[in-house]
């Protein structure tokens, strides 16, 4: 305990108090409180309504859940496959090839998103590989800005994992695809639902790859909050984002409790 | 542990040479990140019909729109990192060293907002510091004004206050790492001691939390200057950035040549915050 004294507690909690409510607690409850608003003149809402959530189910709501769902899933289990096989098998590289290959398939989390969608243009716009306008353009784009992510949270993982296991059963005469199969991936798995988890989220709320890529009919969530809150359509906008932030914060606590009951935690 | 890994692995290299197993992964991101990479490099050099067009890049790159853009970048990127840094030390310190009922639980709530959107925030703030929204509302109510008196969301400072909000907890996450670590047995005797809790946070506390700040604070600038979301969500005319730009040239205008112009300074700029992060989070263990 760093002040002592309860009237100087108090001062440094409301501070808190201040700083935490203003930043943090009064956009979420702006947001839940504004997709319920009926009419909104005053300081308050007129009233409470469940209309905007019966207009965007009636809309295009529906279609964009959808999208972002399997997009969602597309690219986070791509990602999910392909950044665990990176990290494993960037074990049995030696140790200069092993750091310039990390820092490799680290890069895509530091380019902008926008570029990235830029970049999938210009690359995927011609044959043979016509991409452009296609659902997998999409995923694609998803992938690779998630799948550093995934590469990061595995190889953290593998970092932390205690090598004792792996020794063991090869030293009983384990080949190694059943020690990956029966030893490492086993041990792996908080990691790896963790790691889904996290590149389901980063998903569902990207925005600037997005825009860039996506073809007509595959309009995902963040997508068409955007065009509802450019069109002046703000209320269906927040109650499209209440929708998208109960659908991530389902799916990760849903995750979350796999992984508890998975590891007895 | 270390022994046998040091002794484990030349052994089990040889007896595995799996190490073109590396390939299929590498082989996808090549395809799928570093080809299109490279492309926009290619494309900056080119016009739309294929030739080499160099004083498209001298004129882009000393236009007004361009430069107005990376300034606007810089300076939002720079004071939303100050105020993260700010922000994220009060939490922090008040988390960690006068923690009340309910903390380890706001704690975590702070840190579900790195899985939300960015846009959120800015919505939120339509609704909160809009011309028609709640804080301006209740001043005119309040005052009998005949305006909306508060007007700094459609501006930088709009931009820079929801990226405060958003990445804050990318600060705050390292800083409850490092304070975990803190002997709390001196900062005790210090206070019996005599010291007041000011000179203890700079003296006993802040070199602790330095190596978080700087890692904290690099992957922040970073963020920042590759935020997308917040800003085309503020849609303010003057507050053009480097992403917006390249958005607003490549999709609303076809302008594929200058986008990509636009792309490689961006990029160049983003991975020069990159290989600072990594630096500074290498070196100081984090």
């Amino acid at each position: 305990m760093l002040v002592w004294s309860r009237s100087g507690r108090l001062v440094i909690w409301v501070i808190f108090a201040l700083i935490f409510g203003v930043l943090f607690l009064a956009p979420l409850a702006v947001i839940l409180l504004s997709s319920l608003a009926d009419q909104w003149n005053g300081v308050l809402p007129n009233g409470l309504t469940i209309e905007h959530y019966g207009d965007v189910a009636r809309g295009a709501a529906w279609n964009a859940v959808k999208a972002s769902l399997v997009t969602g899933f597309a690219a986070s289990a791509l990602a999910l496959v392909s950044g665990a096989w990176a990290a494993l098998s960037l074990r049995l590289q030696g140790p200069a090839l092993q750091r310039l290959l990390g820092l490799l398939f680290f890069i895509p989390s530091a380019v902008p998103s926008v570029s990235v969608g830029l970049g999938l243009l210009v690359a995927f716009s011609h044959p043979p590989l016509l991409l452009n306008g296609t659902i997998a353009i999409v995923m694609i784009a998803h992938f690779v800005l998630i799948s550093a992510f995934t590469f990061g949270n595995v190889s953290a993982g593998l970092a932390r994992l205690s090598p004792d296991f792996e020794q063991v059963a090869s030293s009983l005469g384990a080949r190694p695809a059943y020690r990956l199969w029966h030893v490492t991936l086993p041990l792996l798995a908080p990691y790896l639902v963790a790691a889904f988890g996290l590149s389901f989220a980063l998903s569902m709320g990207e925005l600037g790859a997005t825009v860039m890529v996506y073809p007509p009919g595959w309009v995902t969530l963040p997508v068409s909050i955007f065009s509802l809150t450019d069109r002046g359509d703000i209320f269906a906008g927040a109650a499209l984002t209440m929708i998208l932030v109960a659908a991530t914060l389902v799916l990760l606590l849903g995750l979350e409790r796999i992984t508890k009951r998975a590891t007895g935690a | 542990m270390s022994e046998a890994l040091a002794i484990g692995a030349p052994t089990a290299r040889k007896r595995e040479p799996g190490r073109l197993w590396i390939v299929p992964p590498a082989a996808l991101l090549a395809l799928l990140f570093f080809y299109p990479l490279a492309l926009i490099v290619r494309q900056a050099f080119l016009d739309d019909s294929g030739v080499a067009n160099v004083a498209e890049i001298v004129r882009v790159l000393h236009s007004r729109f361009f430069l107005n853009a990376l300034v606007n970048t810089v300076t939002i990127s720079v004071a939303a990192t100050a105020g993260c840094l700010i922000v994220g030390l009060v939490l922090a310190l008040i988390l960690a060293f006068v923690p009340f009922p309910g903390s380890g639980f706001i704690a975590r709530l702070i840190d579900t907002f790195i899985a939300l959107p960015t846009f959120l925030v800015t919505l939120a703030f339509t609704f909160l510091y809009g011309s028609a929204g709640m804080l301006n509302s209740g001043l005119m109510e309040a005052f009998s004004l005949p305006l909306p008196p508060v007007d700094f969301l459609y501006s930088t400072w709009g931009v820079v206050l929801a990226e405060v909000t958003v990445y804050t907890p990318f600060i705050l996450r390292p800083l409850l790492a490092a304070f975990s670590l803190v002997d709390r047995g001196q900062i005790e005797a210090a206070s019996v001691l005599g010291a007041r809790p000011f000179r203890i946070v700079r003296q006993v506390i802040l070199p602790a939390a330095v190596p978080a700040l700087i890692a904290g604070g690099s992957l922040c600038l970073l963020l920042t200057v590759n935020e997308f979301g917040i800003v085309l969500f503020i849609g303010a005319k003057g507050v053009i950035t480097l992403p917006l730009l390249i958005y607003g040239k490549a999709i609303q205008e076809s302008a594929y040549q200058v986008a990509c112009i636009i792309a490689v300074v961006n990029i160049a700029l983003s991975l020069g915050l990159f290989g600072l992060y990594r630096f500074a989070a290498g070196r100081l263990g984090v």
